[in-house]
């Protein structure tokens, strides 16, 4: 429908409805307690509506812009990453390098070149990021600030490049097109946070790691993992070219994944005492705040997908 | 033509750097002033300083906002730094040389502030070494010490120091933070209206996030 495959464009309709309640929702509560403060609720709900316009408009354009918009927001998360962790002054000239991985990692990804878009970050970056360190040669905190670094790019260079890669996979489910696979990843990461936090809100009893995360509960987590692995079973046939049996493990793979990527965010924020790690989306606080469970989910639905089928 | 020029060069140039490339936390947005005659004072750590305070206000009121900056450095070999300086970004120069008395080094201020025009200053006089808070100047004080009706604004700005130091060409993106305070109202004194100042600045410096915890505590003011 309007050159978006069929299946595609039942879930871009289906994300466009749940927002629209959700716009509702926050406007009936403004109605009906109007001494409370709904701000920051309505302030989510409208950068919700930002982010999906410009991830659709990005996703619906082209590949090519796509794959641009991905590198944009491996910018940005490396940019808010590195913002926040202690950094040594010295460390300017590394971080530079750091930043030139973006486009040659997404360069690889555009040509299509899997081999190399897998070992760029991990083995060529890996060695650069040390060698460049050692050349202006600070020895004083160089471990901690190679550490630091390679970790950062490893999360948001590498992990995120992976959604990208989705794109140029050849199309196997013909319904879907290049873009089912990322709208399944994306669609059920977020829709992940969102089961986990309602079950938790409404069942939580028995906190998981109280010292990290005090909100997050057993009883949240199993109910998201049943929700989404049950709900990726039903979908990842109509978006992606996995079976129902896969879609059901990639629904579980990303459920578990998903909280995890979410709670180490936590505990790096924990670790540098601060709440958020920039104020980029109002109401939802930094990109990374937005993309935590992302960071794990994207390269383990990746290759669960390419391991499968590819 | 030179208010043409300043907002163009904002609105094409400054902004957008200052929102993609650097990325801003900002706080208090609400506190800075949104008509003149005002000042606000703001820690000095990179050229990125004067650019990022403008970029927080409103094209439409864009050159209404002076910030003061050395002579010496700016105008001193003419050229393109001069012309950018004055032309693009509109600056109040301030002779630092130390001949001229306390009156006509402060008379492009206060002509400025008598036109209500929002004056951004930066009360440690120069860059120092990166992310540090070296000691406050007390001329602010002589300029608002009779006009009781001219608010003074802190801001404290933290990251662009990192993201283009003093000395360095190389401009490294970083997220930065821009913390704006209520309008000191201790200003009996120029020592009060210091130490006031430097402990805004200290306070404020404890709401950016790009400032490890464990080193807020020990901003040395």
């Amino acid at each position: 429908m309007f050159g978006v495959p069929t299946h595609s464009f039942y879930l871009i309709l289906l994300v466009v409805i749940l927002l629209m309640s959700g716009s509702l929702i926050s406007y009936r509560m403004q109605q009906k307690h109007p001494d409370k403060d709904y701000t920051e609720l309505r302030q989510r709900v409208q950068s919700w509506w930002m982010m999906i316009g410009i991830l659709f408009a990005a996703l619906l354009f082209n590949q090519v812009l796509a794959i641009v918009f991905f590198g944009f927001l491996s910018f940005l998360a490396l940019k808010e990453f590195l913002s926040i962790v202690p950094t040594r002054q010295t460390d300017r000239r590394v971080i530079f390098w750091a930043y030139l991985s973006i486009p040659v990692q997404y360069y690889w990804v555009s040509i299509g070149w899997y081999g190399m878009f897998i070992i760029f970050i991990p083995v060529y970056i890996f060695l650069l990021l040390p060698v460049r360190m050692v050349l202006l040669g600070e020895t004083k905190g160089f471990i901690r600030s190679v550490g630091i670094l390679h970790w950062a790019t490893m999360l948001t260079v590498f992990a995120i490049s992976h959604i990208a890669y989705l794109l140029v996979l050849p199309v196997k489910n013909e319904m879907a097109g290049y873009i089912g696979p990322v709208l399944f990843l994306l669609f059920m990461t977020q829709f992940n946070d969102v089961c986990q936090y309602i079950w938790g809100k409404r069942f939580g009893r028995h906190k998981i790691i109280p010292k990290v995360s005090p909100n997050k509960t057993w009883e949240g987590f199993l109910g998201g993992v049943a929700s989404i692995t049950l709900l990726a079973g039903l979908t990842a046939p109509l978006l992606t070219p996995l079976l129902w049996w896969q879609g059901l493990m990639a629904g579980l793979l990303i459920s578990v994944s998903g909280f995890f990527g979410d709670v180490v965010i936590s505990s790096v924020k924990r670790d540098l005492q601060i709440k958020d790690t920039g104020n980029l989306i109002p109401g939802h606080g930094g990109i990374l705040d937005r993309m935590d469970s992302l960071l794990f989910t994207a390269p383990l639905f990746f290759h669960f997908l390419f391991y499968s089928h590819y | 033509m030179d208010r043409l020029i300043k907002v163009l060069f904002f609105a094409l140039l400054v902004k957008p750097v200052v929102l993609l490339l650097l990325g801003l936390n900002v706080r208090g947005r609400n506190n800075l002033p949104d008509s003149g005659p005002a000042i606000v004072i703001a820690n000095h750590n990179s050229h990125l300083d004067t650019l990022v305070l403008l970029s927080l206000f409103p094209l439409s009121m864009i050159h209404r906002v002076r910030p003061v900056a050395a002579a010496d450095y700016f105008l001193g070999n003419g050229g393109i730094l001069a012309w950018v300086a004055l032309k693009c970004i509109g600056i109040i120069p301030l002779d630092r040389s130390g001949g001229a008395d306390r009156e006509t080094l402060f008379s492009g201020c206060t002509r400025a502030l008598n036109a209500g025009d929002i004056l951004v200053l930066f009360p440690e006089g120069s860059r120092g070494k990166p992310e540090q808070l070296s000691r406050l100047k007390k001329g602010v004080y002589y300029l608002i010490k009779e006009r009781g009706d001219i608010p003074v604004v802190p801001a404290m700005l933290h990251g662009l120091g990192r993201a283009l130091p003093k000395g360095e060409a190389l401009l490294v993106p970083f997220n930065c933070d821009v913390v704006v305070g209520e309008s000191l109202t201790e200003r009996q004194t120029a020592a009060g209206f210091m130490n006031s100042a430097a402990e805004s600045f200290k306070q404020l410096s404890a709401y950016c996030l790009t400032l490890p915890a464990a080193d807020a505590d020990d901003v040395a003011v």
